[in-house]
């Protein structure tokens, strides 16, 4: 059996006396695409608030590849391997395209260049900036985006923001990617597209994914194993088939 | 150099300006035709183009909002402008006068980073009040120093260098301060720094370090206006604590706001303009005229700003703006997807943000009933 990336022990946060979350264990594989589904409310973009440090757990630990990430900060999550993309989408939009991809590359150490160097304008500046440029380019032909790359990132329609955030965290080179929702607001075409990209990047780049997605079709359609959250206690898991018809599931969308 | 092969040449023009004028305005100085009241205004011009150009690494780039632009400035006059006080008869005026830049830079600097760690939980209006503060605080200090120390209300007496040389080293701190300032923006940093202005949750979760970035500008911010500040003192006999009050931060971010934020050469453009206008009117407008002075001032900024922003006049000005002539001259229109390559231009910043979003309080980072994320965020 392959390795375990992430794995959460009976991670839970209440704010005040709302339990938002409370004993959720997941073990996610390496290479797997694992889904994150409930219905609204059910808490689920707090476990990914949770797992990439904006929110601290109040109970409970998670791991990637073993190692104690709990309370730790966003960027320090991040470097570790852990990246995000919003629900609502979070670019930088006074910027070109693939300037968003290049600030996603900025800590990888192969791109190292000190503050000083850039200043006196050293040789390795230069080396750096067209290394980064080619691999921006490279990472925005997987997602389509190459010919877009210096138009603004707030003129691009809303289906290719959300494929430019993926972009961006896929730059970060995570261990573990999560994707809030990343197929909203997009035409059946658009999401067709997106689940070969996903299964794309997660082959190329030997990343695994989580992903949290309204749209069942996409998740029973890409993911292997999925975990069924409402109001913030886990409804299910295990494969889509046998967890989306768990009656418990159906209960709580269709009510009953 | 395959590199070279793309360099853009209009990022380097202000180089080349500034240099071309140093050079031909000393080449006169030198002559002896260049009159003292222009020395003086170029002394003036190269302060307030270094104390914008710095300003807007803050305001522009980083986005914060920092009124305290003065108080850094204030330490460079006071503590540099001492240092060149007491080196000049020891070492000769201009090593001192560079021992005083180093000195009075620096300790700007290192208020730059104290003024900067609350940077780092304030945003917005909150940090402009501090930083308000922290510049009517440094004048007040200096202002109940003793007599002896730093002069206190009288001033501290600092050394005239020569006018004949001094316009001549102030536009070569600008020329300093420039490259500085639009190497650290063009480079990898330089974005690090526009992504925290543009979105700060999304910098943090795509791992950069708002940290150090934010004090790393405040730093580097501060110590040109340290430098500024040493300019200063050296272009007048006395160092007046008085003059570094809130109005003078105020009137820097004039200019960097004139300018348009985020945009170097505006900024440069605007602080000369106003600083040339400023001494004139104070040149021209005497005798009984003199009230006239500051509305005179305050009358051309508001049509200019007017010019710049009014809905009305869009029309207007998109008929007459440079650039669109220039560009109807070449028959060509700039199209983005359409130029040859982002190699040309990766380093631009496209856009100008608008005072009322540098203004504006984002979500706050880690308040867990943040409405943005926990309660929009399992819709």
């Amino acid at each position: 059996m392959s390795k375990v990336v992430l794995k959460t022990e009976n991670l839970g946060i209440s704010f005040g006396g709302l339990k938002a979350v409370q004993n959720l264990d997941l073990e996610i594989k390496e290479k797997q695409l694992y889904g994150l589904v409930g219905p609204n409310g059910a808490g689920k973009t707090t476990v990914f608030n949770m797992i990439t440090g904006v929110y601290k757990p109040t109970t409970g630990k998670f791991f990637l590849d073993g190692e104690d990430l709990t309370g730790k900060g966003q960027e320090a999550i991040n470097h570790k391997g852990i990246a995000r993309t919003f629900q609502n989408i979070r670019l930088f939009n006074n910027m070109t395209v693939i300037r968003n991809v290049l600030v996603g590359l900025h800590n990888q150490p192969e791109f190292k260049c000190s503050m000083v160097e850039s200043i006196f304008r050293l040789p390795r500046h230069f080396k750096t900036e067209k290394a980064m440029r080619e691999r921006a380019k490279e990472i925005l032909r997987i997602v389509g985006l190459e010919d877009e790359r210096n138009n603004l990132s707030c003129n691009l329609p809303y289906g290719k923001q959300r494929k430019l955030e993926i972009a961006r965290a896929l730059a970060t080179s995570p261990k573990l990617l999560c994707l809030d929702e990343p197929a909203a607001g997009m035409n059946p075409n658009e999401t067709a597209d997106l689940m070969s990209i996903v299964r794309r990047i997660r082959d190329e780049y030997n990343v695994t994914i989580l992903l949290i997605e309204h749209d069942m079709k996409f998740v029973s359609g890409l993911c292997d194993e999925i975990t069924v959250l409402n109001f913030g206690t886990v409804l299910a898991q295990g494969s889509p088939e046998v967890a989306l018809n768990d009656p418990e599931v159906i209960k709580a969308y269709i009510g009953g | 150099m395959k590199a070279q092969k793309h360099i853009k040449w209009s990022h380097y023009i202000n180089y080349v300006v500034i240099a071309v004028a140093t050079i031909v305005l000393g080449a006169l100085s030198i002559a002896g035709v260049l009159p003292a009241s222009y020395q003086i205004i170029l002394e003036n011009i190269a302060i307030a183009i270094t104390l914008a150009v710095s300003l807007s690494m803050v305001v522009g780039f980083l986005g914060e909002l920092s009124l305290g632009h003065a108080g850094f400035m204030c330490v460079g006059a006071y503590l540099g402008g001492k240092t060149v006080y007491v080196l000049a008869p020891i070492i000769g005026e201009i090593p001192a006068l560079i021992c005083g830049f180093i000195v009075g830079g620096t300790l700007a600097a290192v208020c730059g980073i104290i003024i900067g760690l609350p940077a780092l939980r304030l945003r917005g209006d909150y940090l402009a009040i501090v930083t308000l503060a922290f510049g009517e605080i440094v004048w007040s200090i200096f202002m109940n120093t003793s007599e002896k120390s730093f002069g206190g209300a009288l001033g501290m007496p600092t050394v005239r260098i020569d006018r004949d040389y001094l316009f001549v080293i102030a536009l070569v701190v600008v020329l300093l301060c420039l490259a500085v300032t639009q190497n650290l923006i063009r480079s990898k940093h330089g974005r690090a720094i526009t992504s925290i202005r543009d979105n700060e949750i999304a910098a943090r979760a795509t791992g950069i370090n708002v940290t150090k970035y934010k004090l790393a500008v405040f730093a580097i911010s501060a110590f040109f206006a340290g430098v500024a500040g040493v300019l200063l003192a050296s272009s007048n006999y006395t160092v007046q604590s008085q003059k570094f009050n809130y109005n003078y931060s105020i009137e820097i971010l004039v200019m960097v706001v004139l300018g348009g934020m985020g945009n170097i050469n505006g900024s440069i453009i605007a602080a000369a303009l106003i600083t040339f206008l400023d001494i004139k009117l104070q040149t021209v407008l005497t005798g009984e005229l003199a009230v006239l002075q500051d509305l005179v001032y305050a009358a051309i900024l508001i049509v200019i700003v007017i010019y710049n922003n009014a809905p009305g006049l869009k029309g207007f000005r998109e008929k007459y703006n440079i650039k669109n002539i220039l560009a109807k001259l070449r028959k060509k229109n700039f199209d983005p997807s359409k130029s040859r390559d982002d190699e040309a231009k990766w380093d631009r910043v496209p856009t100008k943000i608008q005072m009322d979003e540098v203004l504006s309080v984002d979500v706050q980072v880690k308040s867990p009933y943040d409405p943005d994320k926990a309660g929009k965020g399992d819709n």
